[in-house]
């Protein structure tokens, strides 16, 4: 279906290709995952199939790539928007209208289908996809993963061959990407679309491949293979893979299930292995720094003040052991509840995950924690100053927020200069950001404009600037979006530091993974409403949508990451190594 | 005891059905309605006579506005005509009027002038003669803006553009694209302003503006390549081939008939040359009427689900055009209570037929489909 022949793409101010050597057909009717670090060429290999490389973005293409035996060279986008269906990055950039239904016939119309042949498709497609509800709704009102549905649903209705999906997930809670995900499985299978796509969060979609097709470092020639093939030799792979590759399974699982199948043996060995998370009330934090003294105290409180929520008379416990606490929290937004009854406390040294789906509050209860929003009902107090009506000079010492996009905290032309403004919001003394960044981001000059940077870098870089302020406690908006499992793995250990040196950390986050490996306490919304709140192993162990892949293998026992079953099994396992690795396999 | 009741069964017919995209009253009957409005409005200083007809739009929009973005817009028109008014006064106080009077108000210190200023005055009497001239007049500009945007919040303007010919349609998309840019830059500004909070700024004064003004615009220009390069993707832009005799033709047509319209626009408005001025418009608008169709031509483009006129919509439109006409009329036969004397100062009267024929104005408040979401308030926000 599409066929790539010796393709090399190079940027014009690019001092080498940004891909090369690409030589490779995808059948019709597969589904082909796209997988590599950040910045290795995955949107631009996307966009030579639409077409939009380059005759949008320019650039050089040599080799020829053809769709359908059309040849991208000769044939504009929109020759080609008949057999490619392309979403980019951010939905909300793709939509031409206002409401689902007319996106839904705006492909069809620029085609000239006949009316009655637009009518029809657009209400199987509605159909297909789950939005008949949402049919005459302007689409800004529409939730990420409804966005996201309206957006693939837009493409699909000019019936194209192929698909061509960059981050279709990246930006959904579970739930939400499961629907996607489900709707994709199913152009596959019932109508033969030939699906591209290129995604960071491989657990979610690596099991739903027919192929995987790995770009391993920039410029390299990629590799095409059956997914458990290729994942041996990534660079990139979601947990289920590390597990697999950890316990020395052969071949490789992809999905839960297969895992789960083959993990009789492993369990059975960590049966007499106490989970971290069980024993110590802080389990990832233990692992790695074992000497944190404010921590186990803080995790304790925190749990203590956690349960207050259901002892509403209970006496509340010295103030100065909290760095935030919400009481009976209410916010309205316009007529929407945003929040009811939240409460909740952060003890310092604890990182709390709120978790829950796409419009469930969580972005709004951090707004509310940093102040940018007026509880309508309850307070909020951080550091004991009421948020909202504190000055934000005197705010920004107690609390940070590092915002969904990064983007929105950098007004300055370098990071120097952006470092500078931070020392002088701050009322640090000068150079006490540069430090930071350094220790975030090495080797990034101090000319490099913002925007060039990477999206972890620019994550790092917005965190450095809110970190200037020392505020003890740190707010996170869904942090891991956009980053490849090399900047997580970074964003992870920097936070564990922090965490240690006694910061308290929220993140808001739909990565159950993220979760699972930093998180001391889970906290649920739905509705605006707190719907469980306890250490992280007892809320995500029993829950289909919230358990990280470990987690969903290893059940009932509480293991949540791949690195403390390899820290448990490893002590275990170096005296005995040589007669236990044989017998798995 | 068992008869058919006529009446009876004739009544659900007759009431309004909820609103759905099927049904929806097109964008150009509601336009057509609010234009007969403004029109009536404009034919009339009697503030009585205007105030009916601003009740009359503002009870229609109340009823049948829907909860779109679009649909707010009718509170900014309010406000909108306010200022009109009160600027009207202000100018007739500080800057006099032509109007003569007799009753003086009070006095204002007269600013002197230079001779070449002749005619101009600044300060001086203010008589009431004046101030109620000023504001008959500004009433009836108010009332004209309320119902243009009366007409703002009940149309989809997305829709309005839709129902363009084919020729224009790539303007249409350039507008529709502009509109939904500017709410989305309006959220930006304020996003980008909170987040002036989180690195220790204040949120407020001119300086925030300005230092987020930079980021703004580069958000809204990354937004737009990207926009275009999801539009080239699904294919806008797409023509079909057109014999060059037909592109030929096309011009032709366009640029003769645009040409027509302008020679007869003027000979209708000159002195002389009323004998060939209309029928040259006339011919010049079917030129570049036919140069537009021919030009739909070039176009692959289909529509879907145009809107359709059905009778509740010819009522809507007929309603404002009906309100239109009779206040044409009376104008002609009454023109004195249409515009209450001011030199010397009388009470306005309301004229009965006038008045009773605004409220026909009211018919789209009871057959046009009612929005689902219509509910005036929500019971939480009562308490």
């Amino acid at each position: 279906m599409i066929r790539f022949e010796q393709v090399a793409v190079r940027y014009a101010d690019a001092d080498r290709p940004t891909l090369s050597g690409v030589d490779l057909t995808v059948p019709e009717g597969e589904l082909v995952l796209l997988v590599g670090p950040s910045g290795v060429g995955k949107s631009t290999l996307l966009g030579t199939v639409s077409g939009l490389v380059p005759h949008f973005t320019g650039g050089v293409l040599s080799g020829r790539v053809t769709v359908g035996g059309r040849d991208t060279r000769t044939h504009k986008p929109r020759e080609l928007a008949d057999l490619v269906g392309t979403v980019g990055q951010d939905p909300l950039a793709h939509f031409v209208t206002a409401t689902v239904e007319d996106e839904l016939a705006y492909g069809m119309e620029s085609l000239g289908l006949a009316p009655d042949v637009m009518r029809r498709r657009v209400e199987e497609t509605l159909d297909l996809l789950g939005l008949a509800e949402l049919r005459d709704r302007p689409i800004a009102t529409l939730s990420g993963g409804q966005q996201q549905r309206v957006a693939i649903g837009s493409v699909l209705t000019p019936h194209p061959k192929v698909l061509v999906l960059d981050e279709p997930t990246s930006a959904l809670d579970p739930a939400a990407a499961e629907e996607v995900l489900a709707v994709l499985q199913r152009l596959v299978h019932d109508l033969g679309t030939t699906v591209l796509m290129a995604e960071h969060r491989l657990e979610r979609v690596v099991q739903y491949a027919d192929q995987v097709l790995l770009l391993p470092s920039p410029g390299a020639a990629p590799v095409l293979g059956a997914p458990a093939d290729v994942m041996a030799l990534s660079p990139v792979r979601p947990p289920v893979v590390e597990l697999g590759r950890l316990a020395g399974w052969e071949p490789l699982p992809l999905s839960v299930r297969d895992a789960r199948r083959r993990s009789a043996p492993l369990r059975e060995r960590l049966a007499q292995i106490t989970p971290p998370a069980a024993s110590a009330p802080i389990g990832p934090v233990t692992a790695a720094a074992p000497a944190a003294p404010p921590a186990p105290r803080g995790g304790l409180l925190g749990r203590l003040l956690g349960g207050r929520r259901t002892t509403a008379g209970a006496p509340a416990p010295s103030e100065a052991a909290v760095v935030a606490r919400a009481d009976g929290l209410g916010l309205r937004r316009g007529r929407v509840e945003a929040l009811r009854r939240v409460t909740l406390s952060v003890a310092p040294g604890e990182t709390v995950a709120l978790m829950g789906r796409n419009g469930a509050g969580k972005s709004t209860l951090l707004s509310a924690l940093v102040g940018m929003l007026e509880p309508t009902a309850g307070s909020v107090l951080v550091g004991g100053l009421h948020p909202f009506r504190t000055a934000p000079r005197e705010m920004v010492r107690r609390v940070g927020l590092v915002p969904q996009e990064p983007r929105d905290l950098l007004y300055a032309d370098t990071v120097a200069a952006e470092c500078a403004a931070a020392d002088s919001d701050a009322g640090a003394p000068p150079g006490s950001c540069r430090a930071l960044v350094s220790e975030l981001l090495p080797g990034v000059p101090d000319a490099t404009h913002p925007r060039d940077l990477s999206e972890g870098q620019r994550l790092a870089l917005a965190l450095a600037l809110v970190l200037t302020a020392r505020p003890p406690l740190l707010l996170l908006d869904e942090p891991t979006r956009g980053l490849d499992y090399a900047a997580k793995a970074r964003l992870v250990g920097v936070l564990r530091g922090l965490a240690d040196e006694g910061h308290a950390v929220v993140l808001a986050t739909h990565d159950v993974e993220l979760a699972a490996e930093l998180a001391h306490r889970v906290v649920i919304l739905a509705d605006g409403e707190v719907v469980a709140d306890g250490p992280t192993a007892r809320v995500v162990v029993s829950s289909p949508a919230f358990a990280p892949q470990t987690a969903k293998i290893l059940a009932p026992q509480e293991w949540l990451t791949v690195t403390q079953v390899r820290t448990a099994l490893g002590p275990a396992r170096s005296p005995e190594t040589g007669p236990s690795t044989g017998s798995p396999a | 005891m068992n008869r058919a009741p006529g009446p009876v069964r004739l009544l659900p017919a007759l009431r309004a059905p909820a609103a759905s995209r099927g049904n929806a009253v097109p964008a150009g009957a509601w336009w057509l309605w609010a234009l007969g409005l403004a029109t009536a409005a404009s034919r009339t200083t009697n503030p009585l006579l205007l105030g009916l007809l601003v009740g009359v739009a503002g009870y229609v929009v109340a009823a049948r506005r829907t909860d779109a973005p679009w649909a707010r817009s009718y509170g900014a028109f309010v406000r909108l005509g306010l200022f009109v008014v009160g600027v009207r006064l202000v100018f007739s106080v500080l800057l006099g009027s032509s109007v003569p009077g007799t009753q003086l108000l009070f006095t204002l210190p007269e600013v002197p002038l230079p001779d070449w200023a002749q005619g101009v005055r600044l300060g001086g009497q203010v008589t009431a003669e004046q101030l109620v001239f000023a504001l008959y007049d500004g009433a009836k500009l108010a009332a004209l803006l309320i119902c243009v945007g009366a007409a703002n919040s009940l149309a989809d303007p997305a829709r309005l553009l839709k129902s363009l010919p084919g020729a224009l349609y790539e303007v249409g998309v350039a507008v529709v694209v502009a509109m939904t840019f500017a709410p989305n830059m309006v959220a930006d500004v304020m996003r980008l302003r909170t987040a002036r909070r989180l690195r220790g700024r204040p949120t407020g004064g001119i300086a925030a503006v300005l230092q987020i003004g930079l980021p703004v615009l580069e958000g809204a220009l990354e937004r737009s390549v990207a926009l275009a390069a999801s539009m080239d993707a699904r294919g806008y832009g797409r023509t079909a081939d057109v014999p060059p005799a037909v592109r030929h033709t096309t011009n032709a047509l366009t640029l003769g008939g645009l040409l027509g319209v302008c020679a007869g626009t003027y000979g209708l408005l000159a002195a002389q040359g009323a004998v060939y001025g209309l029928p040259l418009l006339l011919a010049g608008l079917v030129a570049a009427l036919a140069g537009l169709r021919l030009g739909g031509r070039r176009s692959v483009r289909t529509r879907y689900r145009p809107d359709r006129w059905d009778a509740r919509a010819w009522l809507v439109a007929g309603s404002g055009v009906l309100v239109a006409a009779a206040m044409i009329a009376a104008g002609g036969a009454d023109p004195e209570a249409l515009h209450p004397g001011v030199v010397p100062l009388t009470a306005p009267v309301l004229p009965l037929w006038p008045a009773a024929a605004v409220l026909a104005g009211l018919l789209p408040a009871v057959v046009a489909p009612l929005p689902p979401s219509a509910s005036p308030v929500a019971p939480e926000e009562q308490a």
